[in-house]
């Protein structure tokens, strides 16, 4: 088994036994990049440099924590010092943060290894990784098909090997969705539970920042890091981060579990349903107990979704005036007015123009009653249909996605259709839950369909024992 | 009274007949939010959006009378700290950032009014 295709904690009982250097580690992980990356375009960045000097830090001073040594991939969309961040949009072309964002400086001190910035949906707008400025990431089990998105390139890097584990960031099923496409697990995390510091804003009240790895072990430690009150990140509420992957083992003799009959209805393919059914079976026979649930606001979501969105969105990419920072255009016109709508216009791609669009739309005189305020009180009873269901239930258990990984270009030119591909992950992002995807088998064709498991807020200790 | 009750009429008239997203309005929204657009994006923007929010009009279903919006969903509020002035050292660093011209540590840009 070549090294770049070891778990976290595989790798880090190497290390400690010295069985293998975390220079080693990472150069097997350059190779598996050097030879896939032409192809798959998962990694924007490959910052071997850096990478190289941080593995060699490791070997020199001795392995200490979990992460110590573990080569990692990075979205695009966290503020890496001494590394570009662009959010994959040409508005940011150039720009390099001159701090760590607090997830990065918490993964950075734990002596993790930053092999690069991976691809992504501009600004995480997008459900396949087709709307980068730095070209399209293709599915590591098909390079005909989309690997999901936004976080498409952190999903296929893991997936395929070219490192251990990556980060991404989850506002409507980013994380989960691309998980699912490409077969490895990802974690969204409840509502807070990660710091949002230094990481580029997409929609305020959604965003939520989380791990992807190759088992569920791995997610625990790489979240067991990640999480935690931040001073800088005023949602981040102060509960303890508990001991994530100790509490792995219990077990889930008695767990209720809750299938939501929305889930598996109109719209949800045949095959993708038999295939979690089958997962959500096995569970039965490891001693949970099923049962069949009712969230009756699930079909709503999309719609609210679609409304606070991009609302919030237009109003967080406000700052991108081309003053402060980033793209440098010729004509640069005579007033700041003019300025503005040149600069935003050549720097913004369509699905970014299309969603401040909709932002901008839904927040301007006449229309803020009638979409965004509506859409905050559906919400309200999106929550509330969780909260009835988790009085009778410990987890959910679904589909991540209607349907597996789809062809390069197939819904490209009909947003609504995109937007459908988020409809089972849209409601647990509403309510702020934490939300795993478990890779639990493959389709006639070849393409991994993922279990969701979705837990009470901060329940992710109980989400990831169900994964395990 | 009549005259709340036409207010609505008209109201829920703009929602369900005239929710067409004209090139008039999309070209006045682009304004709004400082973002200059082709003519072919201003075509296809008005096709797409008008699609997105008929479908938006799902909502209307929902009865949401005394339900109260959602905006924060872990229920914090008011989380408060000390102000006090943390400075970043590193201006040169930020100032080389700007794509526009900079004097005396200050970025120029094109006149406003």
């Amino acid at each position: 088994m070549n090294l770049n295709e070891l778990t976290i904690r595989e790798a880090h009982d190497g290390l400690k036994a010295k069985k293998f250097s975390s220079e080693e580690l990472t150069n097997a992980c350059l190779r598996r990049i050097s030879e896939r990356n032409p192809t798959l375009n998962a990694f924007i960045e490959v910052t071997s440099d850096i990478a190289l000097a941080q593995a060699k830090k490791v070997d020199k001073e001795g392995v200490k924590g979990m992460l110590s040594g573990i080569p990692i991939g990075i979205k695009d969309i966290f503020c890496v010092k001494g590394m570009k961040t662009t959010g994959a949009s040409k508005i940011l072309d150039g720009f390099s943060s001159p701090y760590d964002a607090t997830v990065v400086g918490k993964l950075r001190s734990a002596g993790a290894v930053f092999l690069g910035r991976t691809n992504m949906d501009e600004f995480a707008c997008g459900a396949s990784t087709e709307h980068s400025c730095y070209g399209v990431t293709k599915n590591p089990k098909d390079s005909e098909r989309v690997p999901g998105g936004s976080s498409g390139g952190s999903a296929a890097a893991v997936a395929d090997n070219m490192c251990l584990a990556a980060i991404g960031t989850d506002t409507g099923g980013s994380i989960r969705q691309p998980a699912s496409f490409c077969g490895c697990y990802g974690l969204k995390p409840t509502y807070g539970r990660v710091s949002r510091y230094g990481v580029l804003a997409m929609a305020s009240s959604w965003d939520t920042i989380g791990p992807f790895a190759r088992s569920a072990e791995d997610i625990a430690i790489m979240l067991e890091v990640m999480a935690g009150c931040d001073s800088r990140d005023s949602t981040t509420p102060d509960v303890a981060v508990p001991d994530y992957a100790g509490a792995l083992h219990q077990d889930i003799k008695g767990l209720k579990i809750g299938i939501p009959k929305e889930y598996f209805g109109e719209g949800v393919e045949e095959e993708t349903k038999n295939i979690v059914m089958q997962a959500i079976k096995g569970l039965e026979k490891k001693g949970a107990i099923l049962k069949e649930v009712s969230l009756p606001m699930t079909k709503y979501a999309i719609a609210v979704y679609y409304i606070s969105m991009p609302a919030e969105l237009s109003a967080n990419l406000a700052r991108y005036d081309g003053v402060r920072f980033g793209l440098n255009i010729d004509d640069k016109g005579d007033d700041l007015n003019e300025y503005y709508e040149k600069v935003r216009g050549s720097g913004f791609g369509d699905e970014i123009k299309r969603r401040i669009m909709i932002g901008t739309y839904v927040l301007s005189a006449g229309y803020y009653d009638a979409y965004y305020k509506k859409a905050q009180k559906v919400r309200t009873l999106i929550i509330k249909d969780f909260g009835k269901v988790f009085d009778e239930v410990d987890v959910l258990c679904a589909p991540v996605s209607p349907f597996p990984a789809f062809k390069l270009g197939e819904n490209l030119d009909d947003p609504l259709k995109m937007y459908m591909a988020d409809a089972l992950t849209i409601p647990a992002s509403a309510a702020g839950l934490p939300a795993l995807s478990v890779p639990c088998g493959v389709s006639a064709a070849g393409l991994p369909i993922g279990l969701q498991v979705i837990g009470r807020q901060f329940e992710e200790g109980r989400v990831l024992g169900v994964g395990f | 009274m009549w005259t709340t009750d036409l207010g609505l009429m008209y109201y829920a008239f703009v929602i369900f007949f005239m929710s067409k997203i004209s090139k008039q309005q999309v070209e006045k929204v682009a304004k709004l939010a400082r973002v200059k657009l082709s003519e072919e994006e201003v075509e296809k923007f008005s096709n797409q959006l008008d699609k997105v929010f008929g479908y938006m009009d799902i909502l209307n279903e929902v009865d949401t009378e005394n339900v109260e919006p959602t905006a924060q969903v872990t229920g914090l509020k008011n989380v408060m700290r000390e102000d006090e002035i943390e400075n970043f050292d590193n201006k040169e660093d930020l100032l080389k950032k700007t794509p526009l011209e900079v004097e005396d540590g200050q970025i120029k840009v094109m006149k406003v009014l």
